[in-house]
């Protein structure tokens, strides 16, 4: 049963994918819901197996390594995955509120998402180093087709800025992998980890894949294709590529940073990553506070944001573990919100341009509301999800007597709560009034609101998706 | 110099040239074609170090440099046609700075 369960997280969305293609937009849309919406049903089996029995693998076709391909479903995987499958399906609400099915890009969008989805979940499934690098490189290009679904020159410019950096990227961690894979012999992630001999080899193959993911997550001082690619990324395309898209790499860098290189001394390497983190913090919030138009604003609050999780490598504990966890579900919910509010504002204005928004707060209100309240995430105050992240971060770092780190967590919080109040004092107070307004449809706000307020909730129901990652911590963790 | 270290080098040559490539060319279809040399020093790499270890080709190394192949061929010919869309469109080749604030 759950076997089936998992086989058809994936070949779901992608059959969905195929069949959207013969169809005509609208009906192709709600298909595609009505498959987004199955996934979640297939999840809830998965789940109960996993929280009652620990990991279930799975030998696709009965051929166990090193000749077949095993996935594995996990606590970090599980999660990722209920994630991933709920902000999908609102953000498909918001496309089909959005995307007009007689243009180009609504004919264009409904076969490419889905596979995206399908691509996203076989990767948090996979467990060997190849099946990483093939998955990776269906959700990067995947990716990029969604950023090029549009008509806008700029976003073509951009799509191919990024695709041209992932594919280097991909290229970088598939070299790495060669490597490892001359040395041990295996490309499982765990029976590698076991072979992988502390060394030159192993250390130039982890910096090269490292690297090649930071790019792909846009890591500081890696960043800079993101702002473009996700600012410039057509109506809810920019939520789906900041709130899914970057954390399907990151989750890569976790899987082999605390499953694979276990015999591998990382001190140095982990405070040079923490390092790269807090400077993503500080200069991704100061980037964002100075920006003119409100998605270049949120696209350089996700630089910001990632480096969080950056965060994690110095700090190597269980709280920090549950921290980032946290965080990144968190920060992908609000994110999604966000740009969704931003992409109903922008349809509603024409523009996006943060002086020439003053009385949105009277015309546009429940689009403001979601995005302020998916901003009480993003700066990390109580009670929400963005909260209970950063709090655990703080308390890892007070145990280890790490002032720096805390620093760092606290001023990206208040910088972060000065752009979010920099919007809404501008579109309440500001000088420059904003023109003509078309009110979007009510579907294409409420998925807004209902993501952040997930975002929110995320802080209540904290209990059970902690008990969740506990089951499941990396080895060596220290309490 | 062992036929091993032959290939290792060769493999190193050919991807820093790609590297290189990558960042210096201007015109995109440089880009991508230093691009697939990289992908090609990967996996002359690969069937390299795989069919040294004991003394008889791997096969698991030679699917994946089959599948990667069949990656790189699929992500090349998508590039190609994004480039001919924005060429299309804009009328350019190379992606120099502009101001990415045009609404």
């Amino acid at each position: 049963m759950t076997t089936e369960a998992l086989a058809g997280l994936v070949f779901v969305p992608l059959v969905a994918g195929m069949v959207a293609m013969l169809l005509p937009a609208r009906a192709a849309g709600v298909l595609v819901i009505a498959a987004l919406a199955l996934v979640p049903v297939l999840l809830w089996p998965v789940t109960l197996a996993v929280w009652h029995g620990g990991p279930v693998l799975v030998e696709l076709g009965g051929f166990g390594p090193p000749l077949g391909i095993v996935w594995r479903a996990d606590p970090l995987a599980l999660s990722m995955l209920w994630f991933t499958a709920l902000v999908a399906l609102l953000v498909s609400l918001h496309a089909l509120a959005g995307f007009r099915p007689e243009t180009a890009e609504g004919r264009r969008f409904w076969p490419q998402w889905p596979i995206l989805i399908a691509a996203i979940n076989a990767l948090y499934l996979s467990a060997d180093l190849f099946n990483l690098y093939v998955t990776l490189e269906l959700v990067t290009l995947g990716a990029v087709v969604l950023i090029s679904v549009g008509s806008k020159s700029v976003a073509m410019i951009a799509a191919m800025r990024y695709l041209l950096l992932a594919l280097m990227a991909s290229l970088f961690y598939l070299l790495a992998t060669a490597l490892i894979y001359g040395q041990t012999g295996t490309l499982d992630l765990y029976l590698a980890g076991e072979r992988l001999q502390d060394g030159t080899l192993a250390a130039a193959a982890l910096m090269l894949m490292i690297t090649g993911l930071l790019l792909k997550s846009a890591i500081f001082p890696l960043h800079m294709w993101l702002p473009a690619a996700h600012g410039n990324a057509p109506w809810s395309v920019s939520a789906i590529l900041s709130a899914l898209v970057v954390k399907a790499s990151l989750y890569i860098v976790l899987r082999v940073w605390f499953w694979t290189a276990v015999g591998i001394d990382t001190q140095m390497a982990a405070t040079f990553l923490g390092v790269l983190g807090a400077i993503a913090i500080l200069y991704g919030s100061l980037a964002a506070l100075v920006q003119e138009r409100l998605k270049m604003l949120i696209a350089y609050s996700t630089v910001a944001q990632l480096g969080y999780v950056m965060l994690l490598f110095p700090l190597a504990s269980t709280a920090a573990f549950r921290g980032v966890t946290m965080h990144l579900v968190a920060h992908g919910f609000a994110k999604a919100a966000m740009f969704l509010a931003a992409a109903n504002i922008l349809r509603a204005l024409g523009h996006d341009r943060l002086r020439r928004m003053t009385g949105i707060d009277q015309k546009l209100p429940i689009d403001l509301a979601a995005f302020a309240l998916a901003g009480v995430s993003i700066m990390g105050l109580p009670p929400s999800g963005g909260f209970l992240g950063k709090w655990l971060l703080l308390e890892a770092a007070w145990a280890r007597s790490g002032w720096g780190w805390m620093a760092v967590i606290v001023l990206g919080s208040l910088i972060a709560a000065a752009y979010v109040f920099r919007v809404a004092a501008l579109s309440m107070f500001g000088s420059g009034r904003a023109g003509r307004v078309e009110v979007p449809r009510t579907l294409a706000s409420m998925t807004a609101l209902a993501l952040a307020l997930v975002a929110i909730a995320l802080g209540f129901a904290a209990a059970p998706f902690f008990a969740l990652i506990d089951r499941g911590l990396p080895p060596g963790m220290l309490p | 110099m062992s036929s091993l270290a032959v290939y290792v080098v060769a493999a190193a040559a050919v991807f820093g040239v790609g590297v290189y490539g990558l960042i210096v060319a201007d015109h995109v279809l440089r880009k991508l074609l230093a691009l697939n040399m990289m992908g090609s020093a990967v996996f002359v790499l690969m069937v390299a170090v795989s069919g040294s270890a004991q003394g008889r080709p791997d096969p698991v190394a030679q699917a994946l440099v089959l599948t990667g192949i069949v990656i790189a061929v699929a992500a090349t010919a998508f590039a190609l046609a994004l480039l001919v869309r924005i060429h299309h469109d804009t009328g350019r080749v190379t992606l120099s700075e502009r101001g990415d604030d045009d609404d």
